[in-house]
């Protein structure tokens, strides 16, 4: 068990987000969290994060509890996150935003008249992973000139970038064209593969990459689970796939087989 | 290529001017270089970090009252003493000062330096016996280099090693600052300049960046503070006092805070600009206000963005 989260309660005044939510995540899974807008996806990120403390229950990562202990403090114990609006640093490069998450990671940060030019094994590890989303030709690019595809793709490898254990990624392929997504899948799966992903959890909304990628899906309902399976058991559940997919499911010609090979 | 000549020929006049120049425009440059070694300081905080300090005058009085309470009060003379001291002053005033605001941003981080600047104005106007109060302290003559240089003139003594004195902390403050913006640490400055979130996500730890990038600054600030009393010869709590923290911000402005030399460029048409303004017309803060005016809506990456590529400035940044 990596990540654990019992009974998490969270309120906002009177408003209930979570409303006793529990889950596990196991060494190697690719877990998809779906659900209708207002079903509480985005709120359960931020408390698997740490950003948000929940108001009743626990979350437990490796054995610890990380109840809005914050991103920082999580990062350091090997957890890294993306954004479902694309978060970058619009006056760096690419090869800067990725360096800033190797120094994060290394630590020294504080080194205030050392050589960041000078460091070569910062450099060639940001360039690794800009190699490995395809962005090392891009390495000197201002990152706000990138089109919307490759800010989306920096923000999640400057989060790879962190070699965390797990990685909880907020609607990887929002904002991406259709054309794209399974494109921006394989590079995201291969990157895990290369950097030894303990887990991946993400919130998705295109149910092709859902039902094409994960072990498991887990779906909210009003702040509840409604269900947690495999997807080949969510699409035999017609309740579910009436409340939470909205339709019935059916397969990307191009999408990979459910329950394909991954990390 | 374009860089490194202009510096060496900035480098090169730099070192001829008390030796061409009338003595009146050489210690004109005196202020120049003092608040030079301020703005690099504050910039740090400005341009890198995102942060716009509206009270740094506390630490340019800190470094003046610390060189004038050791000349006049400790006879303490020599300025290698003097500028660590005033440093050191400066770091311990910044620690507890800088740990409070940097906890807030925009204009709550501005508003809470302003606040502490104006405690301290009002600590140096009242405490007459520890600071004179409104009439201040004498700075007097400090030593250079083991030397009183008793020989010189007041002037001779300002136009000439004062002035190289100064010249060479100034480089010194500039190379150490162009090393600290491109330190692993000067690239997380900028990530919380650019995207707080973001920065966060990636496990840079906000506000202890934001502190060390405070404590550098004040730094700067109270050792380009120190250098400034020399030539005026008398420290009175008007340097801690807001409208000074105003004028630096403005210079920083006026010579774009995009660019690492820009402040530099501002301290010098600041001063050059103030001179020449002053010496036809009485009311020079109508015309720096215009000034203002027309660098903030028409050219927001201040002189130097004149002249390079200006990063674009958002009028509201998240």
């Amino acid at each position: 068990m990596i990540l654990e989260a019992r009974g998490v309660r969270k309120l906002y005044g009177a408003y209930v987000a979570l409303d006793g939510v529990s889950l596990s995540i196991r060494e190697g899974e690719f877990v998809s969290i779906i659900g209708p807008n207002g079903a509480g996806k985005s709120t359960l990120i931020n408390v698997l994060t740490g950003m948000l403390a929940p108001s009743a229950g626990s979350v437990r990562f490796k054995g610890k509890d990380i109840g809005g202990i914050g991103m920082v403090a999580l990062t350091r114990l090997g957890m890294a996150r993306s954004f479902q609006l694309v978060q970058i640093f619009p006056e760096l490069t690419v090869l800067e935003s990725l360096q800033a998450a190797v120094i994060s990671r290394l630590g020294g940060g504080a080194r205030i008249f050392a050589s960041l030019a000078g460091d070569g094994r910062i450099r060639a590890d940001a360039l690794e992973v800009a190699t490995l989303f395809n962005l090392a030709d891009k390495a000197h690019v201002l990152t706000r000139e990138l089109p919307q595809g490759d800010k989306k793709l920096l923000d999640v490898a400057s989060a790879f970038a962190l070699r965390p254990e797990i990685i909880l990624l907020d609607e990887p392929t929002s904002g991406v064209s259709t054309a794209d997504k399974h494109a921006v899948m394989e590079i995201l799966v291969g990157a895990a593969k290369r950097i030894g992903l303990r887990a991946i959890i993400q919130v998705e909304h295109d149910m092709d990459i859902v039902f094409g990628y994960s072990d498991r899906i887990i779906a909210l309902h009003q702040g509840k689970v409604l269900a947690d399976a495999t997807p080949a058991q969510i699409e035999a559940d017609a309740q579910v796939m009436d409340m939470v997919v909205g339709r019935r499911h059916t397969p990307h010609p191009n999408a990979p087989h459910p329950n394909a090979p991954h990390p | 290529m374009r860089t490194a000549t202009v510096l060496t020929l900035v480098s090169l006049a730099l070192l001829a001017i008390p030796l061409v120049a009338p003595a009146y425009y050489v210690t004109l440059m005196l202020p120049f270089m003092a608040y030079g070694v301020v703005l690099l300081g504050l910039n740090l905080l400005f341009g890198y970090t995102g942060l716009v300090s509206f009270g740094h005058a506390l630490f340019i009085g800190i470094g003046a009252y610390t060189g004038a309470v050791l000349t006049s009060r400790f006879g303490v003379r020599q300025m290698e003493l003097i500028l660590p001291a005033a440093a050191l002053a400066a770091a311990v005033v910044a620690a507890p000062v800088g740990a409070l605001c940097v906890r807030y941003v925009k204009i709550y981080f501005g508003m809470l330096t302003l606040a502490f600047g104006m405690v301290f104005y009002t600590f140096l106007l009242k405490f007459y016996k520890l600071t004179g109060g409104d009439e201040g302290m004498r700075m007097l003559r400090p030593s250079l280099l083991g030397s009183e240089w008793a020989g010189f003139s007041k002037t001779a003594y300002l136009v000439g090693p004062y002035y190289y004195f100064s010249l060479a902390v100034l480089v010194l403050a500039t190379l150490l600052m162009w090393r600290i913006v491109r330190s692993p640490f000067g690239l997380c400055l900028k990530t919380i300049r650019e995207n707080q979130v973001k920065a966060e996500s990636l496990g840079v730890s906000v506000p202890l960046y934001r502190w060390y990038a405070f404590m550098v600054s004040a730094v700067y600030a109270a050792v380009g503070g120190a250098l400034l009393a020399t030539p005026t010869g008398n420290v009175d709590p008007t340097l801690a006092y807001w409208t000074h923290s105003g004028n630096i911000v403005f210079m920083v402005l006026l010579g774009g805070f995009s660019s690492f030399f820009g402040p530099l460029l501002g301290a010098f048409v600041f001063i050059f600009l103030q001179d020449t303004v002053m010496s036809v017309f009485p009311y020079w803060r109508l015309i720096f206000g215009a000034v203002l005016a027309f660098i903030v809506i028409f050219a927001p990456g201040g002189l130097m963005g004149l002249f390079a590529r200006p990063r674009p400035v958002e009028v509201s940044r998240g």
